[in-house]
């Protein structure tokens, strides 16, 4: 664990997966490791492994749905895909986040006198 | 990793069945979880290897990448299933694997569990049976008992004349519907002829809607109609449904059948539900068999005669019923034929009451006590449980110890025992719900025990969720203690191979000596109000009840008299004849005729008083009338001064009287009573003899007034034949039923019944308490025995080291066994002190529960000391022997 390495804070994990899932469409859970280390530029500390507990939490509510099929390079995989209620709490949760990380970032401005 | 956000309840809930179906398909998605983790990698080690890596190092490379592969399964498994169910299971296994390896401790456990849970689940049935679920009847809410307030003249005095009946039925506003059943019949009142030997059966009369204000329904055929409740109707019966199996063979086709009934055709017009017991609601103990309809117009020169319930207005309430009660009370003839009838119930105030409360409202202290003590026992054996447990926590000290230091935290161990005292406790519940399965079979089978209700005792699905609910409580009760005692030990003090610290035993053995006091304490208050309880039985079984129950028995006789102006000189050479013959039976040594035997019907006819002399209404008690032949007095061994009847006393001679004690007392103060006039009924009477009272209704109660005609001289109702013998009263049944029936070959099979077992049947309901709370103290005693001795043995086997230092140091066996005894004496009795204490303040409490027994009863107190002072020596002194016996050498060497 070093320090260049973002820690994930609780829930950030669901909504990156449902973010890869809405821009990416159908996708296997490397897939969306892959995905989510290269948009974050490997910043992101994932043991991917970690993402199968995510899928399947958000499969369990009913935000993304999962068929098993065949990838481009012939190899037998699990394609996860989001549904409507998944967009609909991919839309709440990012304006939630947004929101979050706009007042921290004001907080961690803060100086003095102000 | 839990989403914080939050979630809409509807996403919540198919989470929840979600995991719920994940947890039961766990071998297929675990497949799938495998499957997709390999292709994961698979993805992987392909795409390192474009990158230009070795096989082993894109493999390599991608397993780093991938992190722990169990432990993200496990994160998987978490999110995806349940895991504390998982968690539970696990536990729930490994706590019955720990529990087999103890088999004698685990037996010991679930035993007493299964006999505390047992006995709550019996007497929870019981209440639920008699106080909780209501009647058997629909909207069983709206009835009620229509009565006076209970009296000194018994059923007489709690009834209605037909007219008065009919006119309360008329006038009043506020009911539905009024019916009412005749309340002065016997058992055995009918019988059944026509096929084989005459077979005797209760019948009891009931107004023609009766069944309809009940609201029960016939399993087969109809109710009565009201034109079968009229004068000269031809006559009908409904059959109880437990008498339509035994009689019929369960057979519908008997539904419009005549069945002969007293020689007469009578049609069976249904058959009632198995739901509707008559007996168990309005006379606890009997059995009825069947029911006729009241034809009023025959019965309405009898007097009070009719019991009655009424079905309120759904929209009022009882108050408001009684409100119009009030009002049409006072304008009730005794008889419409008699004008100066008017007004004859004012004097009497009817006082509805629901009919629920009149059915077992008496019932209720004494249940509620027998539900404590039955709740004291369960606690005495949680905290008998978790002595036992803390005993079995402290060797298992480096178990726990090792798990603390491998990682476990302490709330998976305090959960880990808390399932370990689940499951010990469900196989108790277990056992117990069998053992309450027998219990309330066999008391639903008691007929003999006079309590409402008790047919439909069962352990149904309200006992069921109270088992569980109690099991689980009890868990919790027992399983917490050694639990948080566990969670707070040292792990480094533990896991020396010194065993617990000698702070932590010291720590743990106040504990159990704590668990102990409050175990011996609640024995106590057990004992205490079991042993009033059996004190109040004893003095009700010594109550003089103006007759010798033992050594006699009685029979229902029949005899035909004709039923005509010469009936009372028939009944009197009939008897006369049948007397003689029975008395000569070898072993008979006296025989009489009664119509009703005391303690069970009985009836009042207005009450003797001396001519000319102005009695305040209501000065007098209603008197109880009975008509007997000259034998009876002495053959039911009362005491009689003055004269008994002879067969002289008949229809023609001088009308006689005997008075109780109590009549005669109030009458003759001066105590010159034999010889003087009475006027009773308008008719003089001469009294020729005073008896001792009698208990006629009840054995608890003060006996009121009674008078005795002979039997010549007035209609009895039914006769009973009493006998007394020397021998035991059942010998004698053979040879007098043989004898009635060669004198009347249609005397049916009636019961030989000891008078004995009336009495008995009275004093069941004490019986039955009685034997309950007993039976729990006993227990009681015996688990506050074993707490003390597995505290003290406890002890011993610690200090065994010690006691051996002191024996080689010199001290003596005498000593040694002292020491111990001493520590069980110094528990036993702060444990007895504070358990008195308890004990007089609960006396107080059952006050009302006991009988010429104070609840300060010093001989019960000092009793319950005795018992559980010597309970506890023999506990500790046992142990104080085995440490007698310890070794010094070999106690030095061990360690």
């Amino acid at each position: 664990m070093t320090d260049s390495k973002l820690d994930l804070l609780q829930g950030t994990l669901d909504l990156m997966v449902l973010q890869t899932l809405s821009v990416m469409g159908s996708l296997h859970g490397y897939g969306i490791a892959r995905r989510i280390e290269q948009i974050s530029d490997d910043t992101v500390l994932l043991n991917q492994g970690t993402i199968y507990a995510a899928l399947v939490r958000l499969q369990h509510r009913g935000w993304i749905a999962a068929e098993w099929g065949i990838s481009d390079n012939n190899r037998k995989a699990k394609f996860y895909s989001i549904t409507r209620a998944g967009k609909k709490q991919l839309a709440k949760d990012a304006v939630y986040w947004q929101r979050l990380s706009e007042m921290m970032g004001r907080v961690l401005n803060m100086e003095a006198g102000e | 990793m839990r989403g914080k956000e939050p979630k809409s309840v509807a996403g919540s809930a198919r989470e929840v069945v979600n995991r719920s179906r994940a947890f039961f398909r766990k071998k297929r998605l675990d497949h799938d979880l495998n499957e997709e983790m390999e292709s994961h990698l698979d993805f992987a080690i392909e795409e390192n290897m474009r990158r230009g890596l070795s096989q082993e190092e894109a493999r390599r490379q991608a397993m780093i990448r991938f992190g722990g592969v169990m432990q993200a399964k496990e994160l998987q498994r978490e999110s995806r299933g349940l895991p504390g169910v998982d968690v539970f299971i696990q536990d729930a296994k490994y706590a019955c694997r720990i529990l087999l390896r103890d088999k004698s401790f685990t037996l010991i456990a679930v035993l007493i569990l299964a006999l505390g849970i047992g006995a709550n689940i019996a007497v929870f049935s019981v209440v639920n049976a008699i106080l909780v679920r209501p009647l058997p009847f629909r909207d069983s809410q709206q009835l009620v008992w229509m009565a006076p307030a209970a009296s000194k003249c018994g059923f007489s005095c709690e009834t209605y004349t037909a007219d008065a009946y009919d006119e309360f039925r008329a006038m009043n506003r506020a009911f539905q519907d009024v019916a009412g059943y005749f309340a002065f019949s016997s058992s055995d009142n009918m019988k059944l002829t026509g096929r084989g030997q005459p077979k005797p059966a209760t019948g009891i009369l009931v107004t023609q809607n009766f069944f309809q204000t009940l609201g029960v329904e016939p399993v087969y055929g109809r109710l009565f109609l009201s034109e079968e409740a009229r004068k000269g109707a031809r006559p009908v019966v409904l059959l109880a449904n437990a008498f339509w199996r035994r009689q019929f063979a369960g057979d519908p086709g008997i539904v419009g059948q005549p069945i002969d009934i007293d020689g007469k055709p009578t049609t069976v017009v249904g058959v009632l539900p198995e739901s509707f017991d008559f007996g168990s609601v309005f006379s606890p103990g009997a059995k009825v068999d069947m029911f006729a309809p009241t034809i009023l117009d025959d019965m309405r020169p009898w007097g009070n005669i009719l019991a009655l319930v009424g079905r309120v207005k759904p929209d009022l309430t009882v108050a408001q019923a009684q409100a119009d009660a009030n009002i049409v009370l006072p304008k009730l003839y005794f008889n419409v034929n008699m004008p100066d009838s008017l007004g004859s119930y004012k004097d009497k105030p009817m006082q509805l009451m629901a009919l629920k409360e009149y059915v077992s409202g008496k019932l209720r202290p004494p249940l509620i006590v027998l539900w404590c003590a039955v709740g004291t026992i369960l606690l005495i054996v949680c905290v008998n449980l978790a002595n036992l447990m803390l005993a079995r926590a402290a060797t298992r000290t480096k178990e726990f110890a090792l798990r603390l230091a491998l990682g476990a935290g302490r709330i998976r161990l305090i959960r880990q025992l808390l399932t370990e005292s689940l499951v010990l406790s469900l196989a108790g519940a277990a056992l117990g719900l069998a053992i309450a399965y027998g219990i309330t079979d066999f008391l639903a089978h008691q007929g003999s025990i006079a309590l409402p209700m008790l047919n439909s005792i069962r352990v149904d699905g309200d006992a069921l969720a109270w088992t569980v609910a109690i099991a689980v409580i009890a868990a919790a009760l027992f399983g917490i203690v050694p639990g948080l005692k566990v969670s707070r030990s040292d792990v480094q003090e533990a896991l020396k191979d010194s065993g617990p610290g000698m702070s932590e035993g010291r720590k743990h053995e106040r504990m159990r000596a704590f668990l102990v006091i409050s175990e011996v304490a609640m024995a106590c208050v057990l004992l205490v109000g079991a042993g009033l309880l059996l004190r109040s039985f004893l003095r009700v079984l010594d109550v003089d009840l103006g007759f010798q129950p033992s050594h006699a028995a009685a029979v229902k006789v029949d005899y035909d008299d004709g039923n005509n102006a010469n009936s009372g000189e028939r009944r009197g050479i009939i008897f006369r004849e049948m007397l003689r013959q029975v008395e000569a039976i070898p072993g008979v040594e006296s025989a009489g005729v009664v119509d009703y035997l005391p303690l069970e019907r009985n009836r009042s006819w207005g009450s003797p008083g001396i001519k000319g002399k102005h009695y305040e209404p209501g000065e007098r008690p209603g008197a109880f009338v009975y008509m007997v032949t000259p034998g009876y007095l002495q053959a039911m061994g009362m005491r009689l001064h003055g004269r008994d009847f002879t067969w002289d006393d008949g229809p023609k001679g001088e009308p006689v009287i005997i008075l109780n004690h109590a009549a005669a007392h109030y009458l003759f103060p001066a105590d010159n009573a034999i010889g003087s006039m009475v006027q009773m009924n308008g008719e003089d009477r001469r009294v020729i003899g005073v008896i001792q009272d009698v208990h006629e209704a009840n054995v608890e109660g003060t006996p009121g007034w009674q008078v005795y005609f002979p039997v010549m001289q007035e209609n009895p109702v039914g006769a009973e034949l009493v006998v007394r013998t020397k021998l035991p009263p059942e010998a004698l049944a053979g040879s007098v039923m043989g004898k009635l029936r060669e004198l009347n070959p249609n005397q049916s099979a009636a019961e030989f019944r000891t008078i004995q077992k009336i009495v008995d049947h009275a004093v069941s309901p004490r019986r039955f308490f009685v034997l309950l709370v007993v039976s729990f103290a006993v227990f009681g005693v015996a688990l506050a025995a074993l707490g003390i001795y597995g505290v003290i043995s406890y002890s011993v086997t610690q200090r065994t080291q010690e006691i051996g230092i002191r024996m080689a140091l010199g001290a003596t066996v005498g000593r040694v066994q002292l020491g111990v005894i001493g520590n069980t004496v110094r528990l036993a009795l702060v444990g007895i002190v504070l358990g008195t204490a308890a004990s007089y303040l609960v006396a107080r409490g059952i006050a009302a529960l006991l009988f010429g027994t104070a609840p300060t009863d010093p001989i019960t107190f000092a009793g319950m000391i005795l018992v559980l002072g010597s309970v506890a020596l023999l506990a500790g002194y046992i142990p104080a022997r085995r440490a007698s016996r310890i070794n010094p050498m070999v106690a030095l060497r061990n360690n």
